[in-house]
């Protein structure tokens, strides 16, 4: 963590105070978004970490603090300009009545065209190719409400892509979605993250989807930063049951090798406490 | 190629390019198209009916001496005040139904007409003014209104659902206040108030073409302008500012725009009911086309303004039924069918 200060990052947080109204949600709280990572975000319900990702995306103004991209203040920078280097997949979207999948797309290059510049053959280009690398070509011409939400999702993911930003920023991308799409919409962003070499941050609720996606976590609890860096470094049974207040044991995935949270088993209550501190503890 | 599908990109020397929509341009040029033969026949429409011809060729400045008369002095500006406060309306309700994202979301029902109403109805009882100040005080009652509504809806930001709500409550407020205007009103300045309540374009002379003309010109490509960012606002805050669209302060400006179209349109014909709520929604169906579709939603409401006028004029003679009560009519009709229909679809 001390090594990647020392280089500056595109995309930083400096001392921001986050919050609705009068409540607060974090203080002081600073976060760097390592270049060329796929950062995942993750907490316990209300630790602050969509609000991290709202203040990440200028959706939501520090009240004190400041959101840094490329060395400039977000807030301060054109509209436009913003949205040319750091995309964000909303958590809700709403797709209007009856449009195509590929007018959709298209309306992700907005942050590129102007009054007179509406549709330029690099524009036509480019939703192809979103379209193409996000699976959804072939459903160019159908109409968006008739799909599935796996399908859904991989459209707006087309429309983010279509706005060709080194930066994204995806806000639960996997909500609401059954478990082969939640897969699906993960292995999607990774690829996107190994061939293109797009800077992704996501906030997650998996914990094992995170640590499994992941080559940067940040562990959030009551608006602060309990932790971050590999995930091989940062799941352990201590950082689960201290920042989710999960008692756990933490394995390797048979699959990737990547930790793996198992849950403790439920118990009788009369020897939970002889025997918590026996159970804790794992391999990471 | 797919994309091109619908919309089909124009290409301009120096790398411009524009994105027109077939579909789109073709119901435009077939309403421009309706408007010019409603306006005309209109035009020929009243006591002394002129053929349609004569009509074309009295514009072009080749009639005789009696029917320019009748043609450019009387007929023309009630038919362009028709025009006018037609597109106006459409145009505002196209844009209010776009923001609120609610095909309720209309002018008729979100209370600024009815600031107009109470603004007008001051001046023509308490003050008894004329028919200019009555203009004055409708437009001042409907920004009045407008912003009111407005700030009351707002918080951290203005959400369609919330604005349609106050809206409604506002509504009631001030058709309370008419009720209670009239009932103070004297026998001759209650049935004129009657009169500018149904919404009446009998006696519309050039005095009312120059100021809604003007407010069309200055207002119209602003809120063009903005029917890209319109579209993104579409899909949600979050996304429309993902891409890069600075949504409040959009919103604030179409909002802005669309109330000063209301109610200049109804400074200068009254509160003629349902345009603003059909015309965009006819538009929208006809285009096949997502989004707000402004400029059809314009020429919509000058062809469903005419075509009501024209017809109050063929079926109960000249200036006898003010097209308010038309517009009443058919848009009730059609408001009904709106909530059935989307009640059918679960939306209400």
């Amino acid at each position: 963590m001390n090594l990647r200060s020392a280089q500056v990052q595109r995309l930083t947080a400096e001392n921001v105070t986050l919050g609705y109204d009068q409540r607060v949600i974090a203080e002081n709280l600073s976060v760097e978004i390592p270049d060329n990572s796929f950062t995942v975000i993750v907490g316990p319900n209300a630790c602050g970490k969509s609000t991290l990702l709202r203040a990440l995306s200028r959706m939501l103004k520090p009240s004190e603090g400041r959101v840094l991209l490329d060395g400039q203040a977000i807030g301060s920078m054109p509209a436009k300009k913003v949205a040319r280097t750091l995309g964000l997949l909303p958590q809700s979207s709403i797709a209007p009545d009856g449009i195509t999948v590929a007018d959709l797309v298209s309306r992700g290059r907005y942050p590129h065209q102007g009054l007179l510049r509406q549709w330029s053959p690099e524009d036509e280009r480019i939703v192809n190719e979103s379209m193409a690398s996000t699976g959804v070509a072939e459903l160019a011409d159908r109409a968006v409400d008739e799909l599935s939400g796996g399908q859904r999702q991989r459209v707006w993911i087309a429309m983010a892509l279509a706005q060709q930003t080194p930066l994204l920023l995806l806000d639960e991308p996997t909500t609401y979605l059954d478990i082969q799409h939640q897969i699906d919409v993960l292995d999607l962003c990774a690829e996107l993250h190994e061939t293109q070499g797009r800077t992704l941050v996501a906030v997650l609720h998996d914990l094992n989807h995170a640590a499994r996606y992941a080559t940067h976590l940040i562990a959030m609890r009551g608006g602060k930063v309990i932790a971050e860096g590999p995930p091989q470094e940062v799941v352990t049974a201590e950082l689960v049951e201290k920042v989710f207040g999960l008692r756990c044991q933490v394995i390797d995935d048979p699959e990737t090798g990547t930790p793996l949270v198992i849950p403790a088993a439920r118990r009788p209550r009369a020897q939970a406490p002889a025997e918590a501190g026996a159970r804790k503890g794992g391999s990471a | 190629m797919t994309v091109t599908a619908k919309a089909r990109p124009v290409r301009l020397p120096g790398g411009m390019s524009l994105r027109i929509e077939r579909r789109a341009l073709a119901v435009g040029g077939l309403l421009v198209l309706a408007a010019f033969v409603m306006a005309v026949l209109l035009i020929g429409t009243g006591d002394f009916d002129i053929a349609p011809w004569d009509v074309v060729q009295t514009l072009l400045g080749n009639g005789t001496p009696a029917d320019d008369f009748i043609v450019n002095d009387l007929r023309l500006p009630r038919v362009l005040v028709a025009l006018l406060v037609g597109a106006a309306l459409g145009m505002a309700g196209a844009v209010f139904q776009s923001v609120t994202r609610n095909p309720l979301g209309s002018p008729d029902l979100l209370g600024f007409s009815y600031g107009s109403a109470v603004g007008a109805l001051v001046v023509i009882i308490l003050l008894n003014g004329s028919a200019t100040e009555v203009a004055a005080g409708a437009l001042l009652g409907g920004l009045l209104a407008g912003a009111a509504v407005y700030l009351l809806a707002y918080k951290q930001g203005i959400h369609g659902y919330r604005l349609v709500l106050v809206g409604i409550g506002a509504s009631a407020m001030l058709v309370a206040v008419i009720q209670y205007l009239i009932t103070k009103a004297q026998l001759v300045e209650a049935s004129r108030a009657m009169v500018w309540l149904t919404g009446s374009l009998a006696g519309r002379d050039w005095a009312q073409v120059w100021p809604l003309l003007l407010t069309c010109a200055v207002l119209f490509p602003l809120v063009l302008g903005q029917s890209r960012a319109l579209r993104m606002i579409e899909m949600g805050d979050d996304a429309a500012y993902a891409v890069g669209v600075r949504v409040e302060r959009t919103r604030m400006l179409l909002m802005l725009a669309a109330i000063l179209l209301t109610t200049a349109a109804s400074a200068a014909a009254g509160p003629i009911s349902f345009v603003a709520l059909a015309a965009p929604q006819l538009a929208r169906r006809l285009t096949r086309s997502p989004g707000a579709n402004l400029l059809t939603a314009a020429l919509m409401g000058s062809v469903v303004l005419l075509l009501s006028d024209w017809a109050s004029q063929r079926a109960f003679g000249a200036d006898q039924l003010p097209v308010g009560v038309v517009t009443g009519l058919v848009g009730g009709v059609y408001l009904l069918w709106l909530l059935v229909t989307e009640r059918k679809a679960g939306r209400i």
